[in-house]
């Protein structure tokens, strides 16, 4: 299912400590072991202290890891604001997926900035995109068992739109190679919730 | 993925591998047997990573006190005969560079690599100098890898480089090819790297080395020198390599320029310097020469945009391969060169057309068509050759000579300002392809989220405490001068508390406040993190109580390098392969170098901290405080009580909210709240709230 450019490529954002890096790297090993050509751009540094963490992921014949503007085929939000932010690798045919529940900056209230109504986040956003799946992450994740299983419920999410070009066992087999086998069953009911949510959506 | 992979994998084995992950294999298939390093971003990992495995890889491996010690450990091993690996961050080489470049002078038995992480567009340091102006300062070999598969095989070829012609060699990364995940294909593993306890036959060439074969049970931790698990050698005397008195050294210098000059001609051979064939027929021929991760840049976009050009990566890019660019630059009609951060090998490119008196445009930095500063990404290069592509008519309707004659007044242009922000942040030319304005302008409006203290950090309550006691003895904020170094608490700059007023590097607060001692009558007081004052600030402590420099010093001791992800150092009772190690006492050095007032405070208890705060202040001549308190971010800590705020008894004074900046304390719905998700009980809003309006809430 890839575009005319042979290729994929997956922008993931949110904020430190969301599991976004693992997400990724389940993802690029589903690809890899499906035969593809895959490569990962990660940004460490400040995260676990409030920070922005993204991630670019480009399946297909790529050197550079870095997807250019306006050319993801899927952004990944663990956090809407994030969301938001990572536009600038959006076109109008970009599935935007996000999860709906606000992290407020804690530097709010000392840089006298507001953090946006998400209705109206959502509304703007289906205003200019097509493919905009809000994602009620945390329930879906205390529904499988547990919120620490909000990234699967968003890796779900990712892999439930019609053009992801990788099949849901191969996902689900890189995550079992690497969470923790005790949640194995939490993390795989995570992964059908977030799934779930895209194709009633989509329906 | 288990990182034993990285022992255990096998040779044709595919890993989905971080590109410092692949610096691990390396080492461990090029059989190193002594690492080291000071952690510092974004090389980071390859020590968090070797902590846990170097005794299955067979490896000894330490945290060193800074990146000089972890220099000269790597360089002795390697005087040994042991091939020994040593890795930092770019600005890490400036503090080691003293000892690297005379390890480069007396050479190597043993292999010996260098690994440095550069950090174009400063995701993470104080300057994004290129490493590259090292190889040619120390002259030594240099390798530029542009994914996690090339560092894995550079690091490898690097030993044999480093051996054949008894030199280190230097391998840089930058932060996009450290924290780049990629494909790798695994390696054999040199027989001498298996742990000793899978060790059946040892075919140890090394005709000195006493290395044991020890068959089982080797892993423990035992000090018996016949258990140890890594490879030992066997030190050969020979002072006219290894002492560089003057007149030994004027030998080695005349040595390693014959060095170079022989690797030179290793470079212009050497299959890391390949071309990528993309003219086929254009009769205009434009090249690039690129390397590290701006070849990735300049390969897709060569590749999507179907443009007719021919890229030389250059993999061994010191020395020079100087016959290898002339072969590949003769025949074009211009070049472009593609490189992050500095003009280097445009400079030596000019060079080499020079001397052969050719007249070929150079596109590159010296002439704007590349931004002097930033990291590359796809777009700012495909901007950087349309500068000169868009110039170009395709249809052949220009005559050549015209048209060379243009690309010739361009390649030596400096018209156009180089200074400018990349493209990649300039929404308004995209507006009508992808950002509508609608969305501009909510993306204009979104909060920042910039990096901030944790929730319960000890740096935030002595940061209060210190704001407090100038506040109680009368000393107006611009009179008291914050004299800060490297780690977490650097996000001190911010306000409220604004606790970072000059910074240089690692080490430094304690010597700048010396210059301001002498420079001024302003009050300071330096702050340095636990594993920074082992890094630097011990000699320049020494410094300010020999020379009579007064001001206050606060060692933040937080039990752990935490800016760089909680990696031991000498403070601490465990070393950097997990064994048990003696604790080295921050307190007794103070007190060693003579400092007359040393005081050790739990930075918690508010008032306290305020009354030390203010006796030091009043002290006249070097004053220590010690503010001790595990990081929040140390796992296994026991969970405390949240705080809440008594409803009835705030008065809305905002104070905890704006004088505490706490990640947990925000206002909603006009009442103070603190969320108990992220609040660690560490209690500092506790005391210092006038009303008396938060509690230890009971669950």
């Amino acid at each position: 299912m890839f575009n005319e450019k042979e290729s994929y490529s997956i922008y993931v954002c949110g904020v430190g400590g969301q599991g976004i890096i693992k997400t990724s790297v389940i993802i690029g090993e589903a690809a890899m072991n499906e035969g593809y050509e895959v490569v990962l751009s990660e940004i460490h540094g400040m995260s676990q202290r409030g920070g922005v963490v993204s991630t670019e992921l480009k399946i297909g014949d790529y050197k550079s890891s870095i997807i250019e503007e306006a050319e993801a085929d899927v952004i990944l939000g663990f956090e809407p604001i994030e969301a938001v932010r990572g536009l600038k690798k959006a076109n109008k045919n970009t599935k935007i997926i996000f999860n709906t529940l606000p992290i407020i900056p804690s530097t709010l209230s000392q840089s006298n900035q507001n953090y946006p109504e998400i209705a109206r986040i959502i509304a703007i956003l289906n205003d200019n995109y097509k493919h905009v799946f809000p994602i009620e992450g945390e329930k879906l994740a205390k529904d499988a068992g547990s919120l620490l299983s909000l990234n699967m419920v968003l890796l779900g999410s990712a892999i439930a739109n019609d053009t992801f070009p990788l099949s849901k066992e191969a996902v689900i087999k890189a995550m079992k190679n690497n969470l923790n086998e005790r949640f194995h069953d939490m993390n795989l009911k995570a992964i059908e919730n977030g799934y779930n949510a895209v194709k009633s959506n989509v329906n | 993925m288990d990182l034993k992979q990285l022992v255990k994998g096998k040779s044709g084995d595919k890993l989905f591998l971080l590109g410092n992950e692949a610096a691990v294999r390396g080492a461990i298939e090029a059989g190193v047997s002594i690492s080291s390093t000071y952690p510092g971003t974004p090389s980071s990992e390859i020590g968090n990573i070797l902590s846990l495995i170097a005794k299955d890889a067979g490896m000894f491996f330490e945290f060193s006190i800074n990146e000089k010690v972890a220099m000269e450990v790597a360089a002795s091993s390697a005087a040994s005969g042991l091939r020994s690996f040593v890795f930092m961050k770019h600005v890490g080489l400036n503090v080691a560079s003293d000892s690297f470049v005379s390890a480069v002078y007396t050479g190597v038995n043993g292999g010996m690599v260098v690994l440095v992480a550069d950090d174009p567009s400063i995701h993470s340091s104080q300057n994004e100098q290129d490493t590259r102006n090292y190889a040619r300062l120390a002259n030594l070999p240099f390798l530029e890898p542009s994914n996690p598969q090339e560092v894995k095989d550079m690091m490898k070829y690097g030993f044999e480089l480093s051996e054949k012609f008894n030199i280190p060699v230097l391998l840089r990364t930058t932060t996009r090819i450290s924290h780049m995940r990629g494909i790798v294909e695994l390696g054999e593993i040199s027989s001498k790297n298996l742990s000793n306890n899978n060790k059946n036959n040892n075919n140890n060439t090394n005709s000195n080395s006493n290395t044991n074969n020890t068959s089982s049970d080797s892993n423990s931790n035992s000090n018996d020198e016949n258990k140890c698990h890594w490879e030992k050698a066997y030190f050969e005397k020979d002072q006219k390599q290894f002492v560089p008195v003057p007149a030994n050294a004027l030998t080695m210098h005349k040595e390693l320029v014959c060095k170079i000059k022989n690797i030179e001609s290793v470079a212009n051979e050497s299959d890391l310097n390949e071309v990528y064939k993309f003219n086929k027929n254009s009769n205009l021929k434009l090249g690039v020469i690129a390397s590290g991760g701006a070849f990735n840049y300049a390969y897709d976009i060569v590749n999507q945009d179907n443009l007719e050009m021919d890229i030389l990566k250059l993999g061994f890019s010191y020395p020079f391969g100087r016959d290898r660019i002339f072969d590949f630059v003769k025949d074009l009609d211009g070049v472009f060169v593609v490189e992050e951060v500095d003009p280097i090998m445009e400079k030596e490119i000019l060079a080499v057309l020079g001397k052969n008196n050719l007249d070929i445009p150079v596109f590159g930095k010296l002439n704007g068509i590349f931004p002097l500063i930033y990291e590359f990404t796809p777009d700012i290069i495909r901007n950087s050759f349309n500068k000169v592509l868009n110039n170009i008519d395709s249809t052949g309707k220009i005559e050549k000579e015209e048209l060379y004659k243009k690309l010739k007044s361009m390649g030596t242009s400096v018209d156009i300002d180089c200074y400018e922000k990349p493209v990649e942040n300039d929404f308004s030319q995209k507006i009508d392809s992808s950002i509508s304005e609608e969305i501009a302008n909510l993306m204009d409006e979104l909060p920042n989220r910039p990096p901030t203290l944790c929730a319960g950090c000890s740096h935030r309550s002595t940061y209060f405490g210190v704001k407090k006691a100038a506040e109680e003895l009368g000393i107006a904020e611009e009179d008291l001068i914050f004299s800060s170094d490297i780690g977490c608490y650097t996000l001190g700059i911010s306000p409220p508390y604004k606790t970072a007023d000059y910074l240089l590097s690692m080490g430094a607060s304690i010597g700048n406040a010396c210059g301001f001692s002498a420079a001024t009558n302003q009050r300071i007081i330096s702050f340095i993190g636990d594993s920074t004052f082992f890094h630097g600030g011990i000699p320049p402590l020494v410094n300010a109580v020999h020379n009579k420099h007064r001001f206050v010093l606060t060692v933040l001791d937080n039990r752990t390098t935490a800016m760089t992800g909680g990696q031991p150092h000498p403070g601490l009772p465990v070393d950097g392969m997990g064994d048990l190690a003696p604790e080295i006492s921050i307190e007794k050095i103070a007190i060693a170098a003579g400092c007359e007032f040393v005081k050790t405070i739990n930075p918690i208890n508010l008032r306290k901290t305020v009354d030390t705060y203010k006796k030091a202040l009043e002290f006249d001549g070097v004053a220590v405080i010690i503010a001790k308190y595990p990081c929040t971010l140390i796992k296994g800590q026991k969970k405390k009580n949240p705080m809440e705020i008594i409803q009835d008894k705030c008065n809305q004074c905002l104070d905890c909210v704006n004088t505490l900046a706490c990640p947990a304390i925000s206002t909603k719905d006009e009442q103070v709240i603190i969320d108990e998700g992220i609040c660690k009980g560490c209690g500092t809003c506790l005391q210092m709230c006038n009303e008396k309006a938060i509690k230890v809430k009971i669950q």
